[in-house]
């Protein structure tokens, strides 16, 4: 019974736990064998909570027992991005200048899982501060794909999606700056949904670049996605980008799963030089899917799309440079060279130099360089206006389709190693993720098949306008659907068995 | 030619507060040429009359009841300091010597 637990899904889990055909104590407990089993060789986690997640299971169990009407995720686990701050638990961001932290609060996210019964497992790894796509970046090594252990897992989410995939968790947060949630679940073939900006709360999400970050859900299907989504989403009076608006209704859509007369979008620009063959034929099958099902497919063309990745790399820098200059040795976090002789300027340069890596500071000296007088106009003033030439080629884009499509990342995961200290190709992993962080609205990746030369999981991104969040799940869970008939199963199936018994 | 000299980078780097070693601010300089060059690119775009956005979406400004709620305990707040002195965070000297 034990190992078979860490294959449900999380609705079945929580169906499981509802019954009494399980309990929330001995779900926690498989998912923590699962964890001590293969975690060796996929090192999502940077901080197992063993104790903590009991803890919270046998609450859950107390509650249900007192006959309490729990929700429909009460007793699941979950692994959370280390980005979250936990009362309970270490926060670090994959940062050396945080190494151990105790966090006061909770984020307004952690607090609602807790709300909603989810029983947190544990930490999981990420790029430093949330920059990067690999995981590469992290101050605690490197998380590895369970579909190949020799690969990336994609990132910066990328412990959270290696958690999942190797069901180490039914569900796990993330963050979405520039595709930090899309591209890692793409690449460990699940499903990531980065929700419309400010349709989750950034309180207590340790800030990466404030006008973009979006906290989002991972799931290994369409249905259990939009449960977390709709279990943390939602307005909050702590985030004062928060949007007072209801939740999309993502659970229902996902039930739904119709996309009968829906109009999509084919990206024209998403194509071509730098996307792999199979990444491509996987996407127009998908899209021909999507045709059979009876949606209306045109193309579609944002032609600024092709400027978001520069402007990316001058806004998202930009926001860096000030957000991060918070970590300055003083109140909490790393304080080195303090020897009495040194002035608080230089024990913060000396403190920032050891604590941060190598792309944290590429990024910092990046934007301080977009915001120097001198070079702010031609920099990152024109990448504002650029932001503001993508957001129209989105709106014009929504009056003639209901969702864009393209595929997630133009690759499967690449090797570890491989882009790990050439900056400009790791950014190009984000290509067809950042427009929709740029302009704000909600895009989601669903898995659809793997790439024939390399047997790697292919990711198929649906976009919806802001606050249109329910028709990522609506096609999505189409797709999932369809696929899963034609494969005669979920394509995680088809994943190698890893090193732990199961 | 290149965009950033490495003189500017040391600049950049004294901005940023980060005491880079040498080595680090020679490969530094060569990836910050690349990306800048790289990111140039945004000049290509006629947006004259463009307006910028700072932001996803339109921001609002948005208060709250000016009603008193609990906040951090000074325990709280002092429990991940560096160093402590009594009830207050200690930092080194906050003044260069010739200031």
């Amino acid at each position: 019974m034990s190992s078979d637990l860490t294959r449900k899904s999380a609705a079945q889990l929580g169906e499981l736990i509802a019954s009494g055909e399980t309990s929330a104590v001995e779900v926690a407990q498989a998912h923590l064998d699962r964890i001590a089993a293969v975690d060796p060789e996929i090192k999502a986690f940077l901080h197992v909570n063993a104790d903590g997640a009991l803890e919270q299971a046998r609450a859950v169990d107390a509650r249900r027992a007192a006959g309490e009407e729990l929700g429909p995720l009460a007793g699941v686990p979950i692994a959370h991005k280390d980005v979250f701050t936990t009362r309970d638990q270490p926060t670090t961001c994959g940062s050396r200048i945080l190494e151990g932290w105790r966090p006061p609060y909770d984020a307004t996210v952690t607090a609602r899982l807790r709300a909603a019964g989810l029983v947190i497992l544990g930490k999981t790894n990420m790029d430093e501060f949330a920059m990067g796509s690999s995981t590469e970046n992290s101050a605690y090594g490197v998380t590895h794909n369970p579909w190949d252990p020799s690969r990336v897992p994609g990132g910066s989410s990328g412990g959270s999606s290696a958690a999942v995939a190797a069901y180490m968790a039914p569900l796990s947060t993330g963050t979405d700056t520039g595709g930090s949630i899309r591209q890692p679940a793409a690449v460990t073939g699940i499903v990531g949904t980065k929700p419309t900006y400010g349709g989750s709360s950034r309180y207590g999400v340790v800030a990466f670049a404030s006008s973009l970050d979006s906290p989002g859900p991972f799931g290994r299907t369409v249905l259990d996605t939009a449960l977390l989504h709709e279990a943390f989403a939602g307005h909050d009076p702590m985030d004062a980008t928060s949007i007072d608006a209801p939740v999309p209704p993502v659970v229902e859509a996902a039930r739904r799963a119709d996309v009968d007369g829906l109009r999509v979008g084919v990206v024209r620009e998403f194509g071509g030089e730098g996307y792999q063959a199979g990444v491509e034929q996987r996407f127009r099958e998908t899209v021909e899917l999507l045709e059979s099902l009876g949606a209306k497919v045109t193309e579609v063309s944002c032609p600024h799309f092709a400027y978001a990745l520069p402007a990316y790399y001058l806004i998202a820098p930009s926001e860096v440079s000030s957000n991060l200059a918070r970590f300055d040795a003083m109140r909490y976090g790393l304080r080195l060279g303090d020897d009495g002789t040194r002035s608080a300027e230089e024990v913060m340069s000396l403190t920032r130099e050891a604590g941060f890596g190598a792309e944290v500071k590429r990024r910092i000296m990046l934007g301080t360089f977009a915001l120097s007088s001198g070079y702010y106009d031609a920099y990152y003033g024109q990448a504002q206006k650029v932001r503001t030439l993508i957001n129209r080629d989105f709106d014009a884009a929504f009056e003639q389709v209901d969702v864009l499509v393209s595929p997630t990342t133009p690759t499967t995961a690449f090797p570890i190693g491989e882009r790990a200290d050439d900056p400009m190709a790791m950014y190009l992993a984000d290509l067809c993720t950042i427009p929709s962080d740029l302009s704000g609205n909600a895009a989601i990746s669903v898995p659809c098949g793997l790439s024939p030369e390399d047997g790697l999981p292919v990711g198929f991104q649906i976009m919806a306008p802001p606050l249109a969040d329910d028709r990522l799940y609506r096609v999505g869970a189409a797709v999932e659907a369809a696929f899963t008939d034609r494969w005669g199963g979920p394509l995680l199936d088809t994943a190698p068995e890893l090193g732990g018994a199961r | 030619m290149s965009a950033i000299t490495r003189d500017e980078v040391a600049h950049l780097a004294r901005l940023s507060r980060l005491a880079l070693g040498e080595e680090e601010l020679d490969h530094l300089a060569g990836q910050l040429d690349d990306i800048i060059s790289a990111v140039a690119r945004v000049r290509e775009v006629a947006a004259d009359d463009i307006p910028p956005s700072s932001h996803a979406l339109p921001l609002v400004n948005v208060f709250r009841a000016d009603g008193i709620r609990p906040c951090l305990s000074r325990e709280d707040a002092l429990s991940q300091a560096p160093a402590t002195e009594g009830d207050r965070f200690k930092v080194p000297r906050i003044l260069d010597e010739e200031a």
